[in-house]
């Protein structure tokens, strides 16, 4: 392997570049961006709106935190250059902090100028924030002077902080920011620790606040745990778990799983109300998410209209469950019990999908979006509609729904942990079917016809009727969903199914990772959990207003930046990612050829996911 | 499951018989009721009318009511059909659904608010100078929104440029998402309405009675329109859209900068939206945060019906869309007895892009992709 290539890519040795020596253009481009985020997060009323909200007690309070942490990321972001094949790697030094500094400064000025002109003029008339009260909290309530030379230093300040994290030795590096994060997310998720575990509260201020001594202890807990070493020894044990294969594999999966079920059904019988509602939500989205897997991450088929077999999962159970639904009903229609809708739930959750699915399976994928999308509308315009009121009562919706009877328990909506039982078992069922689709015949048949349609149909897969049956499946799990919906709240009203929940549940799908179910596991207890769905509220609840911004935000940045999602589908990233491989695959094909005991095994990356798609 | 993979032939002809069924459903829902409501026309008290209609005779439809469908119908349309342009071009160009093409409408009407809303209180809007500060208005909407779909493109579709056609469409959907809720938090979650017109304008007019609002619509709507086919036909920035539409790399070796020609292509696009977005305003006089989600979905399929990449295509597409939405509830299903038939306007819509993608997927004057594209 000692051959040209490697010797360009390593030869030049690292070059440290003088203090001063900076690209000037571009970091006043990027501290000019800086300056617009944080003026536009000004005056969106993120800060002033989170002020109220307190971390430390009396020093840090939640709105200058969702300020703040953008110098920090981008004074980290501005250091860390990407050293490409052959580029010549320069050793960090006083010159990126100098970097950092700069950048902060630039945008700390963007907020300073924003005080001054708050004061200057007056356009409250459009701009709801732009008021006293965003000055004076820019201004860290001390007067405009002051508030223009602090922001422009503490911005700096963070700035160049986050840039000299790449001058620290590693270890250092990590406690500090793990401290960080420890005493952010002790602080921020202070009611959902309280209700897990009561005694906590000691750690809190009435306010919700951490007390200061608190912090420090929390801070210097995670700098010590990381200091030692507990991050490296959790890293290598992953790596250890990674590279086991064969029965020891097997029996570590089995451990993991049992512990965990375990842990499912032991935490919301000691946690408060409030945690059991917020995994019972995550809950059913974690189904509706593990339907749009099947339909996005493993077929392929971007499906916006969603909601759709959710809407109808949810009114077929309440149509035939409550007492309340439209007087159009013929008198022979039964009333049945929530397990015996539910089977009719399914049937019906089945052919939805046939029938929607039929018309747009032959459209190319951009068109099929925009068609779903519509028959989403459609659905929901129908529910809502005075022709059909009669049946499903319109805006008034159909409420009198009564609780899931299963004999030994109910399932209501006033107690959460019966629903979130009710979830986990669907979503148990969800995960094995989705693990072992992925598995079958079928699952190869759709990841095939995700790569690449032409080639499919070319190996012999009747592409028609597989993606089919992807919308089959995907309307199937998504009324799961539907059915545990409409007993947990015990009324349907059509404005719970706007497109706004298919595309959460989008966004929950491709931040997890699209075709990967651990992935949308993570998509759904981070988004759902953390941020919240589109009604119900998450951990963070003082977003609340923010979140759908987040949401969209996420969904851009994870695009550009990140589309295999977090937790990556090998095969899906193989496939986001070809050009990549393929050109390392023909650096290693070139040093292949020079290399006489050319490795040959290697070259399977060439031809991403056709091996395994077509077999 | 492995049956469904393993038989062929069978299943794909019950799909296309189900298609073919489809197909004669819904062309068979519009000739019954187009029969249906000349009958009806003729004769309020025909046996179809009063089966449908639970025994009552039907209501006839006036010819002013008629005539004030069409109008409404045709100024709709006129803006939907210049929302559809941008659709059209940007498909043409790149071949993606610019999902938040309707953001960029709705930032230039809400501009139109801010713009109308400042005039006003400084006098120049119902008084005076109506003329002039509308020109200024749609001067800075267009403006606005050209900036809206150039920074757009820069930020979030340049990265994107070669990758999976489905990455730019979701990212699309981000941003769309992320313009409405930052418009919501920026200036309030509340609707704004637009200071009140004239009165001139609201006279309705002509040897018509067309209402003025109306008429200024429609006529704005195709001087853009004609403005716009003279630049894509006539300069040579306009052939360079299309040499690029046609073919992005012999575009590039014909020295065409291919960076610059996509940038020109959102902006145009995006001035369209501009212009439409203040028309929305002065049509309905009210802007709201999601205005643009449902226009810009419409504009989608009037862009479809008319056939993507054809700009003459769009423009009709736009207005035979807000024709049908304006048309089908009262002409189509009202006759057919179904009740509260106005909340129906939207699903018509959808109904009519899934309908043409069954009959004629290349929209009614055709597609102009390239090779690629069409795949």
């Amino acid at each position: 392997m000692t051959s040209t290539i490697e010797e360009t890519a390593s030869a030049p040795a690292d070059v440290t570049r003088g203090a001063f020596d900076l690209e000037w253009g571009d970091l006043i481009k990027t501290g000019a961006i800086l300056g617009l985020g944080l003026v536009f997060m000004s005056l969106a009323g993120m800060p002033t709106g989170l002020d109220g909200r307190l971390l430390i007690d009396p020093f840090l309070s939640l709105g200058y935190v969702s300020l703040l942490w953008l110098p920090l990321i981008v004074g980290w972001s501005v250091a860390n250059e990407k050293v490409l094949e052959g580029m010549v790697a320069t050793r960090k030094s006083a010159r990126d902090v100098v970097a950092g500094l700069v950048v902060g400064a630039i945008g700390g000025a963007g907020l300073s100028l924003l005080i001054v002109l708050i004061g200057a003029f007056d356009i409250r008339d459009p701009l709801v924030n732009w008021n006293e009260k965003t000055q004076a909290f820019l201004s860290f309530q001390r007067g405009t002077g002051f508030g223009v030379i602090a922001c422009i230093v503490v911005s700096a300040l963070l700035a160049g902080f986050g840039a000299s994290l790449h001058l620290m030795p590693r270890r250092v590096r990590r406690a500090i920011v793990s401290a960080l994060l420890a005493v952010i997310s002790v602080a921020v998720f202070e009611s959902f620790l309280v209700d897990v575990a009561d005694p906590l509260s000691f750690l809190y201020t009435k306010t919700g606040g951490l007390l200061p001594l608190w912090a420090a202890v929390v801070a210097a807990l995670a700098l010590a745990m990381t200091l030692s070493g507990g991050g490296e020894r959790i890293g290598q044990a992953r790596t250890n778990f990674q590279e086991l294969t064969g029965p020891a594999k097997t029996r570590q999966n089995t451990i993991l799983i049992v512990v965990s079920g375990l842990a499912l059904i032991i935490i919301p019988m000691i946690t408060g109300k409030i945690t059991q509602e917020l995994l019972a939500n995550v809950g059913i989205f974690l189904l509706l998410a593990l339907g749009l897997n099947i339909v996005v991450g493993l077929a392929g088929i971007l499906d916006l209209g969603y909601v759709a077999f959710f809407a109808v999962g949810g009114y077929t159970t309440a149509v035939l469950t409550s007492t309340n639904r439209g007087p159009d009903w013929p008198e022979w229609f039964p009333t049945l019990p929530w397990w015996g809708a539910f089977l009719v739930t399914l049937l019906m959750a089945g052919l939805v999908g046939l029938f929607i699915g039929a018309p747009v399976i032959r459209m190319r994928g951009d068109y099929l979006a925009i068609v779903t999308l519509g028959f989403g509308e459609i659905i929901r315009i129908l529910f809502l509609s005075d022709w059909l009121s009669g049946y499903f009562n319109g805006a008034q919706g159909i409420t009198n729904i009564p609780p899931a009877d299963f004999g030994i328990f109910e399932v209501k909506g006033t107690d959460p942990r019966s629903v979130f039982y009710l979830v986990l078992f669907f979503a148990v069922i969800s995960i094995y079917v989705s693990w072992r689709l992925e598995r079958s015949r079928l699952g190869r048949a759709w990841m095939a016809v995700r790569e690449d349609e032409s080639v499919a149909e070319a190996m012999g897969i009747n592409t028609v009727n597989v993606k089919l049956m992807a919308f089959v499946v995907g309307a199937v799990l998504a009324s799961f969903a539907g059915a545990i919906f409409s007993a947990k709240v015990g009324s349907i009203f059509p404005t719970s199914f706007l497109i706004l929940v298919s595309i959460i549940i989008l966004v929950i799908v491709i931040v997890g990772g699209m075709g990967n179910i651990v992935g949308v596991i993570v998509g759904s207890i981070v988004l759902v959990g953390v941020l919240g769905g589109p009604k119900q509220p998450g951990l963070l609840q003082e977003f609340s207003e923010y979140k759908l911004l987040i949401y969209g935000a996420l969904l851009i940045w994870m695009m550009l930046q990140r589309p295999e999602g977090l937790v990556p589908n090998a095969r899906r990233s193989r496939e986001l990612h070809q050009d990549e491989f393929l050109q390392d695959a023909w650096l290693k094909g070139k040093v292949d050829d020079a290399d006489e005991n050319g490795n040959g095994a290697d070259s399977g990356t060439v031809a991403p996911g056709l091996a395994g798609g077509a077999s | 499951m492995t049956t469904a993979v393993r038989v062929k032939g069978a299943g794909r002809t019950n799909v296309d018989r189900f298609l073919t069924l489809l197909r004669v459903f819904l062309i068979g829902l519009i000739v019954v009721g187009l029969l249906a409501f000349i009958w009806q026309q003729i004769d309020p008290g025909n046996p179809f009318a009063r089966w449908t209609h639970d025994g009552e005779p039907a209501n006839r439809l006036t010819a002013d009511q008629f005539q004030g469908l069409i109008v409404t119908g045709l100024s709709q349309g006129a803006m939907y059909g210049l929302i559809a342009l941008g659709y059209s071009m940007v498909y043409g160009v790149l071949g993606f659904i610019n999902f938040a093409h309707g953001e960029v409408f709705m930032v230039g009407a809400f501009t139109g608010f801010i713009m109308a809303n400042k005039l006003d209180e400084a006098g120049y809007w119902e008084g005076g100078a109506f003329i002039p500060a509308v020109l200024f208005t749609v001067l800075i909407c267009t403006l606005v929104a050209t900036l809206t779909a150039v920074v757009m493109e820069r930020v979030a579709y340049r990265p994107l440029r070669g990758s999976p056609r489905l990455i730019p469409l979701i990212t699309s959907i981000g941003v769309s998402f992320f313009i409405q809720n930052a418009v919501i938090l920026l200036f309030g979650p509340g609707a704004k309405s637009y200071p009140s017109n004239p009165d001139w304008l609201g006279e309705k007019r002509t040897f018509l009675q067309l209402e003025g609002t109306k008429i200024l619509v429609i006529v704005v709507a195709a001087i853009s329109m004609a403005g716009l086919w003279y630049f894509v036909e006539r300069t040579k920035t306009g052939k360079a859209m299309r040499a690029v539409a046609e073919d992005k790399e012999i575009a590039s070796l014909m020295g065409i900068n291919v960076d610059r020609t996509i940038v020109t292509t959102f902006a145009v696009g995006g001035a369209m939206a501009g212009i439409a977005g203040i028309l929305w305003g002065l049509l309905f006089r009210s802007v709201i945060a999601t205005t643009g989600f449902l226009p810009g979905i419409k504009a989608f399929t009037a862009a479809v019906v008319g056939g993507v990449g054809n700009l003459g295509g769009a423009m009709a597409g736009g207005v035979s869309l807000g024709s049908a939405e304006a048309l089908a509830p009262l002409v189509l299903l009202e006759p057919l007895g179904v009740d509260g038939v106005s909340q129906l306007r939207d699903a018509v819509a959808f109904t009519l892009l899934i309908l043409v993608l069954l009959v004629k997927p290349t929209g009614l004057f055709g597609e102009r992709l390239s090779a690629e594209d069409r795949a």
